[in-house]
Parts: structure tokens; sequence; C-alpha cells
């Protein structure tokens, strides 16, 4: 049986750059983005989502209730 | 064709949005980036969550910064004065023993001010969880030095280091807490790592589940990020707390006696129907009272009356009084009895208020009164200015000659203590003063019927104080008797 597949989505508005979750991640997939958000912060990206493995490392780690969410893909 | 299903997302115990946060921003909490109260927030609501308590949850939320934790938690919040969470949470399980309460506080809140409030809820092992966030500073107002400020840490307040020589060592919560009796679980844990982390969500499950559980109290404290006012980074906060503070605060579980203690039962709701409370407090007494059908129809009390009894302390004022007030209340009227005295039990000045109305009676003090009995000369110096124009006086002829009264006032002398000697029992001069107060009013204010249920009523109301001393009923009986038969004979 192959592995699942996850993706990570962050919600920039949410993300208040605290950076936390960037040396959390196993695979390293989250960095510092360039946009500044609504809230005035340099919010972080996961340039490729569907390389996540859903660990929820980065979830966990993250202060906000909702800047990161982690899907489970079923096919 | 895939689907999605959300494996790690927003807890459906927070709002969503944030309706109750001011300001535009609705998705975030108003806290710093990189809080740890964020990261505690979740793990508590994944817990509430995952043992389905989110309806009888009563969250209460400290002073500090998750003071504002009732925009977050969609369940019952209190949000209350500094230091005071344990206290309003022992009010809050024991009033509404069917809800669960979690106490939430920083180390200003729990280790300062509210100490004694949360170490006595610990000994008394009251029916909640306590999670305790500890990021070494007081966060909310900038960054001072706290109880749990490190040896040598800088601060706003100790900017040369905390020196222990004059501001004493950081408090151990948890290990204080481990050297009480009641306390379920107490367990440390830190909120860096990932693993660290994982470890607290086991602590804050095991919280909850003790609180469903209704075995007792339960304490978590967390070491908490606060990269704002440690003017650190998220990664260097991480390693400040990872080093320093578990050097000083280890981390780990101190105590879990959850698998010995049995599951609690959901004690019986008290009585909340204020009939019900009424009944239970105050029992109607048998062989007492007339029913309702007997009532004063006394002119006299169309209005609210006010009466002051003074004297000093052992003369029976207060009881005077609140034999007057339980009349009154018999026969249906409103009363209220504000006593005043001083320190000692004996001796020293006494007096006190009483109100006696058909209507509510809005405030229990007395500042002029229809009536006023003065048993010592000081007593009438005191109080002689509040006697209305129209109003009675009753003095006791033993301690002062006749005073001058206004033209409108009526003034009556008896030598009460001399009739409660003849009875044989000092103590009764009270109620010698009640007996002439039953001829005055007879004679001027009183309908007949009234006047004559003034001495029955005098009887179930003696009768009712004295229940298991009937010689002393009798003697009070017979002093009333004298006391009304030698005012009669003054009035004549």
């Amino acid at each position: 049986m192959a592995a699942k597949k996850h993706r990570i989505r962050i919600s920039k508005d949410e993300c208040k750059g605290c950076r936390r979750c960037i040396p959390a991640c196993p695979k390293k997939l989250i960095s510092v983005g360039k946009e500044i958000n609504i809230q005035g912060y340099l919010a972080v990206v996961a340039e490729n989502p569907f390389d996540c493995i859903g660990c929820g490392s980065c979830f966990h780690q993250c202060p906000e209730p909702g800047a990161i969410t982690i899907f489970e893909i079923e096919e | 064709m895939s689907t999605e299903k959300v494996k790690f997302g927003r807890s459906k115990v927070f709002f969503d949005p944030f309706e109750r946060r001011p300001g535009p921003i609705k998705t975030n909490m108003h806290y710093c980036p990189g809080c740890g109260h964020g990261i505690l927030h979740k793990l508590i609501a994944e817990a509430i969550e995952y043992y389905g308590i989110q309806e009888n949850t009563v969250f209460i939320a400290p002073v500090g910064c998750a003071v504002f934790a009732y925009y977050y938690f969609n369940c019952g919040s209190i949000s209350v004065p500094h230091g005071r969470a344990p206290a309003v949470g022992t009010g809050a399980s024991r009033a509404t023993p069917e809800k669960y309460v979690i106490s939430y506080q920083g180390d200003g809140d729990l280790a300062a001010i509210g100490f004694n409030e949360f170490i006595q809820a610990a000994n008394r092992g009251e029916r909640m969880s306590v999670f305790f966030v500890n990021n070494s500073n007081y966060g909310m107002t900038g960054g001072q030095m706290a109880p749990t400020t490190l040896p040598n840490q800088v601060t706003m307040t100790s900017p040369y280091g905390r020196n222990v020589e004059t501001d004493g060592y950081p408090v151990k919560v948890c290990e204080l807490v481990n050297a009480l009796e009641a306390p379920v679980y107490i367990e440390r844990v830190a909120l860096t790592g990932t693993a660290n982390i994982i470890k607290a969500r086991k602590a804050v499950f095991k919280a909850i589940e003790n609180l469903r559980d209704r075995k007792g109290f339960s304490l978590v404290e967390a070491l908490s990020p606060c990269p704002v006012n440690l003017k650190m980074t998220a990664e260097q906060v991480n390693e400040f707390i990872d080093t320093k503070m578990t050097k000083y605060f280890p981390l780990g579980m101190l105590r879990d006696r959850s698998a010995e203690t049995p599951a609690g039962k959901v004690p019986e709701a008290p009585v909340r129907d204020p009939e019900d409370v009424k009944q239970l407090l105050f029992t109607a007494k048998e062989g007492s009272g007339e029913g309702p059908a007997t009532v004063n129809n006394s002119e006299i009390f169309n209005e609210e009356r006010r009466i002051r009894v003074s004297g000093f302390g052992g003369q029976g004022i207060l009881s005077l009084g609140h034999t007057l007030a339980d009349m009154a209340r018999l026969r249906h009227f409103n009363v209220s009895w504000m006593p005043s005295y001083g320190p000692e039990q004996r001796g020293g000045s006494a007096s006190c208020a009483v109100i006696l109305s058909r209507k509510a009676i809005p405030s229990p003090l007395v500042d002029s009164c229809d009536l006023l009995i003065a048993m010592t000369r000081a007593a009438l110096d005191k109080f002689g200015y509040q006697l209305k124009d129209d109003g009675i006086l009753i003095y006791d002829t033993s301690a002062m000659e006749k005073p001058a009264v206004k033209p409108g006032q009526k003034v009556f002398g008896l030598d009460a203590l001399a009739i409660a000697n003849r009875i044989g029992n000092a103590k009764c001069a009270n109620s010698a003063v009640l007996g002439a107060l039953a001829a005055i009013l007879g004679k001027f204010a009183l309908t007949p019927e009234d006047a004559a249920d003034y001495r029955k009523v005098f009887t179930e109301a003696i009768t009712e104080s004295f229940r298991k001393k009937p010689q002393v009923v009798e003697q009070n009986i017979a002093a009333f008797n004298a006391g009304c038969d030698e005012m009669s004979s003054q009035l004549v």
C-alpha cells in the first residue's frame, strides 16, 4: 500500500511570521515568503505543498488556530 | 477523483470567526507572534473536542495576556479579577457541579497575586484543571520581573538581573503543589520543540480526561515562549527555555494518581429556585406564627417605620431589636435588622436599627427614626438627634433624668432593670421595655385588635427565640407583663 499523500495549506493572512514552523518541518518545506500580509507580517509559504508527509509538526508549533491546515488526500 | 480531509486544522472548540474580538481581524488571536498562549489554547481546544465536553465546559480566563480567552473558546467563559481564577472556579464547580471547570492562569496571576487562592484550591482538591503558563516574566505589562523570573535574568524591572539575595528565588509551583495531599495530577511541560509539544499535548489531554472523569485537581505547568518580552527570535526563545528554564524548572510528571483515583460522581445539583432556598434557609418553625390571614391593620404602619435601639453591650440591645423585628416578621411585615456594636461583647456602645414596612425596604440604614429606645445617657446623646419631630422616645429612668424633647415628641421613662431584677433575671430588661411599648402603642396608635395581638405575637417571638429554655420564656413574659402594667399606670 502506497503511503498516504498529504497537502499543507498556509493561510497567508493568518500567519504572524513567528517562524516557529520553519525548523519544525522535517522536509524543510516551509520558508519565509516575500509578501507582507494584511496584518503587516512577512508570512511563511510552503513552495511544494504536496511534498507534505502529514506529521503535524508545524501545526502544533503554530500558535494560530487556523494558519496551517494539513489535509490527507484520499485517492 | 481524490478527496481531501482535514488531518490537522482549526479546532471546532474555537469560534469561527472570532466575532467577539474587536477590530477588523477576526481569524487570528491577539497574541504576539510566537506566543505560547496560542499553542496551549490549541492543545486545550483539541482536548476539549476529543473528550466531547465543550457544551459543559467553563473556561476561566485570568488577568494577563489570556484575559481575552473568551474571544476564542466557544464554551462557557468567566473573566475574573487578578489571581481569582481558582476562587471563582471553586464557586463555579460547586454551584454547577455538572460543569467542567478549566482555570487558565499566567505566572503573575497564579504565582504572585493569586497564589493563596490557587494553593488553597489545590489543597481542597477542587474539581478543576489548572493550566499554568510560565513565561518567566509579566508579559502583558511589558516584561517585568515575575515570581518565576530566573536568577540573574534581565527584565524591565531587574536590569542587572534578578538578584536572589534581594528578590529571592523563582517559585517552583509544581513542586509546592506536589507537597499537598489532594491534587491528582501534576506535570510540567515546555512548549518548545515538537517533541516537547507532543508531551505537552499528552499532559493537557490527561488533565482534561481527569476533568471529564471528575477526579479532582490537575495542574499542568507549561513553560511558554514569550519572544517579544524576552527580546528573542522564536528559535532563541526555544533554546532559552530548553537550556536555561528547564534547568531550574525540570520537566516531567511529578504526580499521576489518576489511575488509583476513582472517577467522581456528579454531585447533586444545589438548590437554585429562590423559593426553595428560602424554604431551606428559613424553615417554618412549628407552633409559632399565625397564618397569612392574621394581618396588622393599624394605620400607623401604613408607612415605613424606623426604630433605633441603643445602649451599651450586654443590655440586650441587639436582641431587643431582633425580637421587635421577629414580631413584625410574624405579622407579615417586611423587616430589616442591622446591628452595630463595638469589638467588646460586654460594655461598649451597641445599637441596632430596625425597619418594618408593608412595602419592600430599599435600605437597612436608619438615619432618622420614629421610635428611639435609649438605655443609657450616652446612647441618647449619640442618637437623640435622629428622632423625628413626632417620634417616641423610651428611656431607662435608672440611667438618666427625664430628657428635654421637642414639643411634638413623646417621651416615656421606665426603670426596666428594676423590673427585671424583681422578676429574677436582669437579662429580661429588654422584654420589660417591649411591654412598655405595648402599652404606649396600644394607647396611642394601634387598633384594639392589634393591641391585643401585640402580646400574642410577643409570646410567639420570644418562644421562638428561646425554644430550648422554657424558663427564660416565662421570665421574659413576666417582665413584659410587668413593663406593660407599669407603663399603663403611668399613662392613666
